[in-house]
């Protein structure tokens, strides 16, 4: 966690040059194509990258929102579908699982001078992904409405149900809170937060043996319970992207959302007046606990094994470029913490950097993680909409990571 | 016919039907005995923006040599058809020992994947394929009596929910009954509750799909018949018009057993088509509240990130079986009438 710390400090001081030998922008042969996930920083970065790539580059990019559940099939293929992808800390496991990403280490060596060290993701001593940015959820608030009802900035999940209710009891929203509880990935990691901020573990030490049907687990639902009962009544059907078009329409006061949220959130688009009163806070604890109950993430890149060397250079060379352009990260200070070298942090970064120094766990990369997050996504839902007890929804999510893992030959 | 006349016939589209589909079959059934290759898994140290860590990882090439040793993976038998995400026997058993009455016991059955997934599937087909089949024979007898100057309109307007793509069809009924959509918030203003929501409780949804089904499939009901009707001998109809017959007479008495085969037909392809229900449950977000077999294989193949072979070609058997016992008794009846015909 500290080295995120000092990695942001050193940015400050540091001006960066260029130093290696070798640009790695303007690409003339190869082809490069990348599948990203969709939201607003992804779109800037890939601006770079593209410019980063040059005019005679054959470049493509695919963002999608499923990009999870396309990336194993499209990398598996002889040759891949893409050459590249943006990988998060979590979507990282399934491709290392299968060999599908090549360690980078000759292409950081050759073009990769301008990065930083905590950049470079390692594996077992190889380098099989470069980082440019951190991202957490954490809590956003209206602060006008807070102010008229004299609600103090929440620390708590308990202080924020306090004051949806406060603001619902007042009469100003009718659903003051949202988070992305969509079924399926979003509402696996909603528990995935709470479950953690409990200080719960979701495997038996040791062994790829569930481990959620505790206390923990249970407390942990029905503190998502209450939350989405103060939610619009379609919480099931809101992604991210929904809450987001929620909160702009001006329809929440409180919301717990990614920190790259801003960059479409704080945008010149959609209401003004919504935009200059929205405020970021860190994320809350839960249950006496001392860490927040979140997740702290990396993006980066990362390229295909079955790509020819050419292309995978190619891929490298503009997304490289772009992960180490000082400019970017200044240009767009608030559109997420960028971990580039020389980057300034903007006015947003504060709850990402705060999640980093109260010890938040970074997303559990245990290769049967994907696993267990598939069975929260469906399986909680009953419980959301009081069909059923924490206990059996978390029994049911164990025995159906179990008969999964036991198929992929986990255990 | 003779027999071998019949069989140079039917060769082209056996060995076609064998290719594509019978083979198919075949795979998926193999494929469905087998589960993955074990995982080798390793301790290694990992190191990112936040800090280095010992972690495990899949060990990946002693795994990719098991995995080249067995491409099929281990052979497991009938052990996916009967694991908790399909079959669950085991699970079963338990719950008929341990309830103590039969609703305790039908609520453990229908909380478990499969069984929730056939319920919703086979309450999908009986409550779609009879509405559709009475609603496009009224619809065929409107459109029957129309002058010929509007009837093209009509029919195309008719046909026009077959036409648009069920995932986009839904999603834009999706858009409707949102809370602040123009059918959500009618039926908000109607029912006077701001809360009423009809993708927020499992059972509106349910019936938001099911309307959805009505209407998509409703035009294939019709367009069939439609043509039938025109093969309507107008000598009887003629006849018991000078008799005094009544409108609904004269439908009731002579039109309808006429189409009573084609009603069978449109019957059997309905069942079929509702039975591998998919589409609505994506366009609307419904995933969490209705799951259809078919919608369990997707989940299998897609939403995780992993392939999930074995256990998609389980339920893809498992489907094919449920399909067979859900036509058997249209296709004997079928079988029947055309031994009498003869």
């Amino acid at each position: 966690m500290k080295k995120l710390i000092i990695a942001l400090l050193i940015s400050f001081a540091s001006t960066s040059v260029f130093a290696g030998s070798h640009s790695p922008c303007g690409v003339t042969s190869g082809s490069i194509n990348i599948l990203a996930n969709e939201f607003t920083t992804y779109r800037i970065f890939m601006d770079e990258v593209k410019s980063c790539a040059g005019p005679d580059a054959d470049f493509n990019v695919t963002h999608s929102v499923d990009h999870n559940k396309l990336q194993v099939a499209a990398l598996s293929a002889n040759p891949a579908e893409f050459s590249a992808k943006l990988v998060t800390n979590g979507s990282i496991t399934p491709l290392m699982n299968d060999g599908l990403i090549r360690p980078l280490d000759d292409l950081v060596a050759k073009y990769g001078s301008n990065l930083n060290d905590n950049q470079k993701i390692t594996i077992d001593g190889k380098i099989y992904a470069v980082a440019f940015m951190a991202n957490a959820q954490h809590l956003w608030y209206r602060e006008s409405i807070l102010n008229d009802l004299g609600i103090a900035v929440p620390s708590t999940y308990e202080e924020v149900i306090a004051a949806a209710e406060k603001i619902k009891a007042a009469g100003v929203m009718e659903n003051p809170y949202a988070g992305a509880f969509k079924s399926g990935w979003n509402l696996g990691q909603e528990f995935v937060n709470m479950y953690l901020g409990h200080g719960g573990e979701f495997f038996k030490s040791g062994s790829a043996q569930p481990n959620v049907n505790n206390e923990k687990g249970v407390a942990a639902l029905n503190v998502i319970k209450k939350l989405t009962e103060l939610s619009n009544p379609d919480f099931l059907t809101q992604d991210t992207n929904a809450v987001k078009e929620e909160w702009e329409s001006g329809n929440v006061a409180l919301m717990h959302v990614w920190n790259s949220g801003a960059a479409s959130l704080l945008d010149d688009e959609g209401d003004q007046n919504i935009k200059a009163d929205t405020r970021l806070a860190p994320s809350p604890t839960v249950g006496g606990g001392n860490k927040p109950a979140t997740t702290l993430w990396w993006d980066g890149i990362a390229i295909a094994t079955n790509t020819s060397d050419e292309n995978a250079e190619a891929s490298f060379r503009a997304l490289v470029g772009a992960a180490s352009s000082t400019d970017l990260a200044n240009n767009n200070p608030n559109a997420t913490v960028w971990l580039i070298k020389g980057y300034t942090p903007g006015d947003t970064a504060g709850p990402v950097v705060d999640a980093a120094s109260r010890g938040t766990t970074p997303y559990p990369s245990f290769p049967h993680m994907s696993l267990m997050h598939g069975a929260l996504s469906t399986e909680l839902v009953e419980f959301l909409q009081g069909n059923e007890s924490a206990e059996k929804a978390l029994a049911d999510v164990e025995a159906a990571y179990i008969a999964k893992a036991t198929e992929q030959g986990f255990l | 016919m003779p027999h071998k006349t019949f069989f140079w016939f039917i060769l082209p589209t056996g060995l076609a039907m064998i290719l594509f589909i019978g083979l198919p079959i075949v795979s998926s059934f193999f494929q469905s005995l087998h589960i993955e290759t074990e995982q080798i898994l390793m301790e290694v140290e990992n190191c990112d923006p936040f800090g280095c860590k010992t972690n495990v990882r899949v060990d990946v090439e002693a795994t990719e040599k098991l995995r080249q040793e067995n491409p099929l993976g281990r052979f497991n038998g009938f052990g996916t058809y009967t694991d908790r995400n399909h079959l669950a026997f085991d699970e079963i058993g338990e719950a008929w020992n341990t309830s103590s009455s039969m609703s305790e016991f039908k609520d453990i059955v229908l909380n478990l994947p499969f069984y929730k997934a056939l319920l919703f599937t086979l309450t999908f087909c009986f409550a779609v394929t009879p509405p559709v089949i009475i609603l496009g024979f009224i619809v065929a007898l409107s459109v029957n009596t129309l002058s010929k100057i509007i009837k093209g309109f009509i029919v195309f307007g008719t046909i026009l929910p077959m036409i648009v793509t069920p995932l986009i069809g839904s999603l834009v009924l999706f858009w409707m009954i949102d809370s602040q959509g123009i059918v959500g918030a009618s039926i908000q203003i109607l029912f006077d509750d701001p809360n009423l929501s009809l993708k927020a409780s499992s059972n509106l949804t349910w019936i938001t799909l099911i309307i959805y089904g009505i209407w998509h499939n409703t035009p294939f009901a019709f367009v069939v018949f439609y043509a039938a009707l025109q093969t309507v001998p107008q000598d009887p109809i003629e006849a018991a018009y000078i008799d005094g017959a009544s409108r609904y007479q004269r439908v009731r008495y002579i039109v309808i057993p006429h189409l009573y085969p084609v009603a069978t037909f449109i019957m059997l392809i309905c069942l079929m088509d509702n039975f591998r229900v998919f589409e609505p449950i994506i366009g609307f977000s419904a995933e969490g509240v209705a799951q259809s077999l078919s919608w369990m294989i997707y989940q299998d193949l897609r939403n995780e990130n992993k392939m999930l072979f074995g256990s998609a070609g389980a339920t893809s058997m498992l489907t094919i079986i449920g399909i067979a016992f859900l036509l058997t008794p249209v296709l004997i009846r079928t079988w029947k009438e055309f031994r009498t015909e003869r």
